[in-house]
């Protein structure tokens, strides 16, 4: 709905500003030329600093990921093109862990969307103790992942955690495949629900009061009301959140290190580019998986932003 | 304010990291696992003041876990870090930092000095190519726990402790046998143990292709086996020895594999059981050949950056000598790689089990001495991992393209 209404909205100011500026830019003064010099004077240090700690990485990574190099031969380092990259998507075990890394995003953030969404709901339509309970949902967030990834990992031991102690004795959920990546979603779906919750309860704000009245003086049920006005609102808060969250979830690596290490079956690709990168020791591989990585996060925002109109951060959001 | 009063701290730490040139003493680094028995810390200023002040030994603890240890050494070396010194090696390490070029040879004096009287599994692991990277600081092997209350004669071989589990397990007594079972490297030294003690190994005498064969299949085999008999802890494809000593502690089990620190461990935590709590050799494969544990401990190298090597390389025999090892074996609980120390009393009192140790690791066998490793390590207990799934014949021939992949440098590990 909104997005049908953009191009007949926008499209005046941009002409309007270019009206403008073509004779700006002819007759530039003396004067402005020089404000914009200071300007990129201004920024020069971030753009330095963006290209130092950013793209230098990165296209160091890009550029390692076309040798082979294994830090203990150095002497066997050399140029293969593609290769890595073919060993890598040859490879059973980037697949594996592909899959299992797609199948923790899709539904971890799929529960936290939910989840989230009832919590931002309950948040911003507490009238009491407001303070307290938004505090308190957000504890979970403000905990080291790590940290409470260990609490999980004890909480799940037989004979030393509480939460196995519920199960049938003999009973190790992080033993198995499945059981394991159920529980890594769980500990990811408890620690970032809050984030996603806050990120909720800012576009709840955008929704007008009086148009909720309005629609309820016209029969509309609480159902309608949130399917047809406050979800269609909130689309670009909802768009957002959900880029975050899958863009991070796409990068789990903390959870599962703690839980499982990876074993039986539950590796993410970033657990792959570790082992690869900082257990093998092989730089040539493991930037290729890096880069891998860096290639999927690209698509992932690139979906959003293009295909379903996600805001990128910074830029206005427009209605 | 504070941030200002900090700046003279940093300055001072700063200089530290350095040496202490100025005063012309050498501040030699020593990296070494983190000890809390303080034998290390002790090993470290006598060493020091014998130098007669030419040089400082400073010690700097590593991380608990071996691969953080080994990260931050890599970390650094790749860096060509000059402030490390002395490295204390795990034994499986020193021929991936000697390829990479990242440790010195030891030769002339101190190569003799290294090896005189120095047992001789542990000085095959600083070994590579025959030349000679590190000194075996410490070893360290597994024994057979076991309770005899409820076995009263220790099992000799593999079948047998599985039948006696099972014996117990219908009695309705503790039955369970505790080993690493876990998807990291104990799982690959429960294997190596097995296959060496069948008669093979993992890789050919030149490292440069794996060897497996019939006895790795038979290891494989018995691994499953205990894995599908009542006798396995349910835990067993997430234990490590942490975990075996835990619940060796807890009663439910009747057999142990680990490394002698349980024994002080049960003698504080349950001395109830431990009254009951004996060891014995490791158990064989075959009842007519002697099992061969797989040996752990720590070697000390010089690192290629140091810039005092030859200080560095007087300092490590030094820690390692007669006095700091024994010193390290009865506070610290590491067996000593110098052989006459198996005749000292005072480590014998400490030890009893100082005997069995000896002849274990006079038997013993290393792990795949190969700069890769980490790789066949990571082949073997993820292929093996968790040890009910183990297809004895198809496992083996999957480690067996993983290590071909891993010598070669290419493949991607799981």
């Amino acid at each position: 709905m909104s997005t049908r209404a953009q191009p007949a909205e926008t499209p005046p100011p941009p002409e309007a500003e270019t009206e403008q500026a073509e004779p700006d830019r002819a007759a530039l003064s003396a004067g402005a030329r020089q404000e914009r010099r200071l300007g990129w004077l201004l920024c020069a240090p971030a753009v330095v600093v963006m290209i130092a700690v950013t793209a230098y990485p990165i296209g160091y990574a890009v550029y390692l990921s076309l040798q082979r190099y294994d830090l203990r031969f150095p002497g066997r380092a050399e140029f293969v093109g593609l290769s890595n990259y073919g060993a890598v998507l040859s490879s059973p075990f980037w697949w594996d862990a592909f899959w299992v890394t797609l199948f923790i995003t899709a539904v971890s953030v799929a529960i936290e969307l939910v989840l989230g969404m009832g919590l931002a709901l309950v948040m911003h339509r507490t009238i009491f103790w407001r303070g307290v309970v938004r505090t308190s949902v957000l504890i979970p967030y403000g905990i080291v992942t790590v940290v409470a990834a260990f609490s999980w990992q004890y909480a799940w031991t037989p004979d030393l955690g509480y939460l196995a102690e519920l199960l049938p004795s003999g009973e190790a959920p992080l033993t198995e495949q499945w059981s394991a990546l159920w529980l890594i979603i769980l500990a990811e779906v408890w620690k970032t629900t809050p984030f996603m919750a806050l990120l909720l309860l800012a576009g709840l704000a955008l929704v007008p009061e009086e148009t909720l009245k309005a629609a309820m003086v016209d029969g509309a049920t609480a159902w309608q009301r949130f399917t047809k006005i406050m979800l269609p609102l909130m689309k670009p808060a909802v768009l957002v959140a959900l880029l975050f969250r899958t863009l991070d979830a796409f990068r789990i690596f903390d959870n599962i290190y703690i839980l499982t290490a990876g074993a039986q079956g539950t590796g993410s690709v970033s657990i792959l580019g570790y082992d690869n990168l900082f257990t093998a020791l092989n730089l040539g591989i493991g930037s290729a998986i890096s880069v891998l990585i860096f290639i999927c996060v690209g698509i992932i925002a690139f979906t959003f932003v293009k295909l379903f109109g996600t805001a990128a951060p910074g830029a206005e959001v427009k209605r | 304010m504070r941030a200002f009063a900090a700046l003279p701290l940093l300055a001072s730490v700063l200089a530290a990291c350095g040496s202490d040139e100025g005063s012309g003493r050498p501040t030699i680094n020593w990296y070494n696992f983190p000890d809390d028995s303080g034998a290390l810390q002790k090993a470290a200023d006598r060493c020091s003041q014998a130098s007669g002040g030419r040089y400082r030994i400073s010690y700097n603890k590593l991380p608990r876990a071996a691969d953080g240890q080994r990260q931050q050494l890599v970390r650094r070396l790749a860096a060509e870090d000059d402030s490390l010194d002395i490295l204390g090696l795990d034994v499986t390490w020193a021929a991936e930092f000697a390829e990479a070029r990242w440790i010195r040879e030891w030769t002339g004096t101190a190569k003799r000095q290294a090896v005189e009287g120095t047992l001789r599994v542990p000085l095959q692991t600083s070994t590579w190519k025959r030349k000679l990277y590190a000194v075996p600081y410490n070893t360290n092997t597994q024994l057979l726990w076991y309770r005899n209350d409820l076995v009263p004669t220790p099992p000799r071989t593999w079948a047998e402790m599985l039948d006696m589990a099972g014996a117990l397990a219908r009695q309705g007594k503790p039955y369970f046998v505790e080993i690493q079972g876990a998807q990291y490297e104990g799982l690959t030294v429960w294997f190596n143990t097995l296959i060496n003690s069948a008669g093979g190994s993992i890789l050919n005498a030149t490292a440069t292709a794996p060897s497996l064969g019939p006895p790795a299949v038979r290891a494989a085999g018995i691994m499953r086996d205990l894995a599908k008999s009542p006798a396995a802890d349910p835990s067993l494809p997430n234990q490590m020895e942490d975990q075996n000593r835990l619940a060796m502690e807890s009663g439910v089990a009747a057999f142990e594999l680990n490394y002698p620190f349980v024994y002080p461990s049960m003698k504080a935590n349950n001395p109830e059981l431990f009254k009951n709590f004996r060891w014995a050799p490791y158990p064989r494969v075959d009842p007519n050949r002697p099992a061969r544990p797989t040996i752990g401990g720590i070697d000390l190298a010089v690192s290629a950056y140091s810039r005092h090597p030859d200080l560095a390389f007087e300092a490590a025999l030094c820690l390692r000598n007669r006095e700091n090892q024994l010193t390290a074996a009865i506070e610290g609980g590491l067996p000593p790689t110098l052989r006459a120390l198996y005749d000292e009393p005072a480590f014998m009192k400490e030890y009893p089990f100082s005997k069995d140790v000896l002849a274990a690791l006079e038997s013993a066998s290393v792990r795949p001495i190969t700069p890769v490793y980490q790789n066949v390590s990571i082949a073997v207990s993820h292929t093996l991992s968790p040890p009910s799934g183990i297809e004895p014949v198809s496992s083996v021939n999957t480690i067996r393209e993983q290590i071909d992949d891993a010598l070669r440098s290419e493949g991607v590990i799981p």
